[in-house]
């Protein structure tokens, strides 16, 4: 656990405090601290190990993403969203190139479609993959299913390194379309991972799911009812897993995801287990969509011909562009006035607001089921802070 | 849905209130709607409660700075000159923005339409800086507002917890504001042409100089 | 059954422990820095400048334009154009760098920088060791350690590597070719001019221009 820190407590409203009761402790968990994934800091104040009050605390990686967007051109912010949410570089390409794209009015070829469903999904099932070894780690399951789950995900790793030619900060869409074509070989590689992921899903599951300790660590804590969830903007699978409805790979249908055929898992009671669940359940759905779009993947080109890289000055207008980030909704809001910068960049980091609910989440449940609570939001610094 | 047809439904609904369509030259024709900042929170509970459809989920919320631009433009205007009717060339000076704009971004998701884009202005970018907070109708807006506040400088009346959320609490500035100076107090970098660079040598050649008079002293 | 999910996950260890015995995708681990991974084709990480023949000074491709200067995001490359022209790897008189520096500690390997540039002259590299123990000059790296050879390029990126030579012979091609009917026209000028007037002297120094002069970089910014 931690290193608690008795700091002074003249500041809190005791309770009856008698030789019985005890004193209250606010300790500073973060902002080094393995469990909060980053520099992330709550300050909690304890009564015994139940929490009765949490504060989170940003800014530690903050630096400026916005501004120094509003300095660069259009392209050359591409590859700063590489290093909002690192884990999944190629959803935050998509949403602010989904942006730019309704600002400006371009089209996008339908191979590139194709592309960018096929990379996005690949994105969501290493980001999950890495999630949920992540939380088990969390729980004290030390290694060995983050192990896994990292086996997993460097296999597609390596498909992101043999396509975009790095493996995390990928810079893989422009305006208009996708950088890059599909190397020869890349497809085959491609299946043989997609097929061989549904038994990594199941080693886990049959592992895991009804694991007594599993179980009781994460049944019933940090629950999130529906009403709640909406009102506080939360928002992708943490959402689902409170029962709300919501994909905006249903709602927007944004890029060409009418044309496959997938479900939405809900959840039913927005706890620690559900969300868990969520992430798996999520995983198979787009391995259903990868089969698909491989499968359908036409030929033709992957970019927009008369969309011009550099020099690239959108009329002066607004547009609020977003998609369905393995984290929830990533979107990008755009002004322009007509000048080679954006007038205003501004991004709706998923992270950061899945975390409104984070202190009435955690209160009246002990210390070690905060780090999981924080565990199962699935936040990235990089975005929260920006 | 239509812009105009929300429009006469706050305006049949909240009385008094002053709305006014902004449009969008862009293709995305997300047109927005400025509300006066007397009664946005009754907008805001009216959208979310009793608005059709129900805006029940506020996705982004962010600020715009408007410095005062002066444009000066020629225009023709028609003017009789010695009775005779003549197009006359006027130098006209427009002056534009000096205000901060706080932008939201609303949805329903009961039925799945949206964006509203729900615009208030402050009065000016110093003084008149204070804007009803939302927060209370859509709790999302709790963390995003700060950060409004923490970058922008609006503050938000009736906000649970306003306090800065990126920047530290001793912090004075408002970095996203237009006019925003960066500190020149840098790391070296090798980059041997940037204005990174020029500042930075020139901030440490005053402190070099301040050290020496002390020292001096 | 109590104890039901240790039985499980021991079973699920074994099996995997057992396994990388047998099957060799299994065995995950590599021993750096004596056993390495092959490398995969597509991957970069620094830019370098890719040069011609023999010469890395006379062969650069670069004919120091500015625009990756100019579209770095991080603002890493500093260039100095030069004031003379001379000649590169195929004859051609061409602008030079004096200067190409390239600060790798600020560089983000974005590779923006080789999708702009309109003559194939910067590419990206796989070198990744490239710790140093000087904190800003080691990694601030000059010209002489940017230059790499074509057949170095060809090694790291065959696939890429093919195509951009093919692109460029088809370019130079397309001028030679031009350059002929440019040729071709003015000898047909001339000759339909002395047809006109048999009585002057004839058109013995029709103005041929000689291959390699078309040195208009700017033209060739524009067309790309």
């Amino acid at each position: 656990m931690s290193v608690l820190t008795e700091v002074s407590i003249d500041t809190i409203s005791q309770p009856a405090n008698d030789h019985l009761h005890g004193d209250l402790l606010e300790i500073s968990m973060g902002p080094h601290h393995p469990s909060t994934h980053g520099v992330f800091r709550m300050n909690i104040v304890l009564d015994g190990e139940r929490v009765v009050k949490l504060k989170p605390v940003f800014g530690y990686l903050h630096r400026n993403h916005e501004k120094i967007a509003e300095h660069e051109t259009y392209l050359g912010s591409m590859p700063y969203t590489d290093r909002l949410d690192y884990i999944c570089s190629i959803t935050n390409n998509w949403a602010y190139a989904l942006a730019v794209e309704k600002l400006a009015g371009i089209p996008v070829p339908e191979r590139a479609e194709y592309l960018r469903v096929i990379t996005g999904e690949l994105t969501r099932l290493q980001n999950h993959a890495g999630l949920i070894g992540f939380l088990l780690q969390d729980m004290g399951a030390s290694g060995t299913p983050l192990m896994y789950a990292f086996r997993e995900r460097e296999k597609i790793l390596d498909l992101f390194e043999a396509l975009t030619g790095s493996r995390m900060m990928c810079n893989y869409m422009r305006f208009g379309g996708c950088r890059r074509d599909l190397p020869s070989g890349w497809m085959e590689h491609a299946q043989k991972v997609v097929d061989g992921f549904p038994r990594f899903l199941d080693e886990f599951e049959r592992l895991l799911r009804t694991n007594e300790i599993l179980m009781a660590r994460t049944q019933g804590i940090g629950i999130v009812t529906r009403e709640q969830a909406i009102n506080a903007g939360i928002s992708g699978p943490m959402a689902r897993a409170s029962g709300v409805n919501y994909d905006l790979r249903k709602v927007d249908k944004y890029g060409i995801y009418d044309r496959f055929s997938f479900r939405v898992p809900l959840g039913e009671h927005g706890d620690v287990y559900d969300r868990y669940m969520m992430r798996l359940l999520e995983m198979r759905e787009s391995i259903e969509i990868l089969k698909q779009a491989m499968r359908d993947l036409p030929s033709g080109p992957i970019m927009d011909p008369n969309t011009k890289i550099r020099n690239f000055r959108p009329k002066a207008g607004e547009a609020y562009g977003r998609i369905e980030a393995p984290k929830g909704e990533l979107g990008f809001y755009l002004i322009s006035d007509g000048g080679p910068n954006p007038y205003r960049y501004r991004v709706r980091p998923p992270s950061l607001i899945n975390l409104t609910l984070l202190e009435q989440m955690c209160l009246g449940h002990n210390v070690s089921d905060v780090v999981i609570i924080l565990g199962s939001v699935d936040i990235v610094l990089g975005e929260v802070d920006r | 849905m239509n812009l105009e047809e929300i429009k006469s439904q706050i305006e049949a609904n909240v009385p008094g209130c002053s709305l006014e369509i902004l449009p969008n030259a862009s293709p995305s024709g997300q047109h927005s709607l400025l509300v006066d900042p007397e009664h946005a929170l009754t907008v805001a509970s009216f959208l979310r409660d009793g608005a059709s459809p129900h805006f029940d989920y506020c996705s982004n919320v962010t600020g715009i700075d408007w410095p005062l631009k002066e444009t000066s433009s020629k225009q023709k205007t028609k003017k009789i000159v010695d009775g005779v009717e003549k197009e006359v060339e006027e130098l006209v000076k427009i002056s534009t923005g000096n205000y901060l704009e706080v932008v939201y971004h609303l949805f329903s998701q009961e039925n799945r339409q949206g964006p509203l884009v729900l615009r208030m202005r402050t009065g000016d970018r110093a003084e008149r800086v204070h804007l009803p907070s939302l927060t209370p109708v859509w709790r999302s807006a709790e963390f995003q507002e700060r950060e409004v506040y923490d970058l922008f400088g609006i503050v938000f009346d009736g906000h649970p917890d306003l306090r800065r959320l990126l920047m530290w609490e001793d912090f004075t500035d408002h970095p996203m504001r237009k006019d925003y100076v960066d500190p020149d107090d840098y790391e070296y970098e090798p980059t041997a042409h940037d204005e990174v660079l020029r500042r930075t040598q020139a901030h440490y050649a005053a402190q070099e100089a301040l050290s020496g008079a002390e020292e001096a002293r | 059954m109590l104890g039901d999910g240790i039985i499980k996950g021991l079973a699920e260890t074994a099996r995997n422990f057992f396994g990388s015995y047998v099957d060799k995708e299994r065995l995950t681990t590599v021993q750096y820095p004596e056993e390495r991974l092959p490398q995969i084709e597509g991957t970069r990480d620094f830019p370098f400048l890719v040069y011609d023949g023999d010469d890395w000074e006379k062969g650069l491709r670069c004919v120091s334009c500015h625009i990756c200067e100019k579209e770095c995001p991080p603002k890493c490359i500093f260039i100095e154009k030069s004031k003379d022209k001379k000649p590169d790897a195929v004859g051609k008189l061409q602008f030079y760098p004096v200067r190409f520096d390239i600060d790798v500690s600020v560089c983000m390997s974005c590779q923006i920088c080789v999708e702009v540039c309109p003559f194939d002259a910067i590419k990206m590299d796989v070198e990744f060791e490239l710790s140093s123990d000087d904190r800003f000059g080691g990694l601030l790296h000059h010209k002489d350690k940017l230059a790499k050879s074509n057949e170095y390029y060809h090694k790291i990126h065959p696939t890429e590597a093919a195509a951009v030579d093919a692109a460029l012979a088809e370019e130079r091609e397309k001028e030679k070719e031009k350059q002929k009917q440019a040729a071709l026209a003015a000898a047909a000028a001339a000759a339909a001019k002395a047809a006109a007037a048999p009585a002057s002297a004839p058109a013995a120094h029709v103005p041929v221009p000689a291959p390699g002069t078309n040195t208009d970089t700017s033209a060739k910014e524009e067309t790309k």
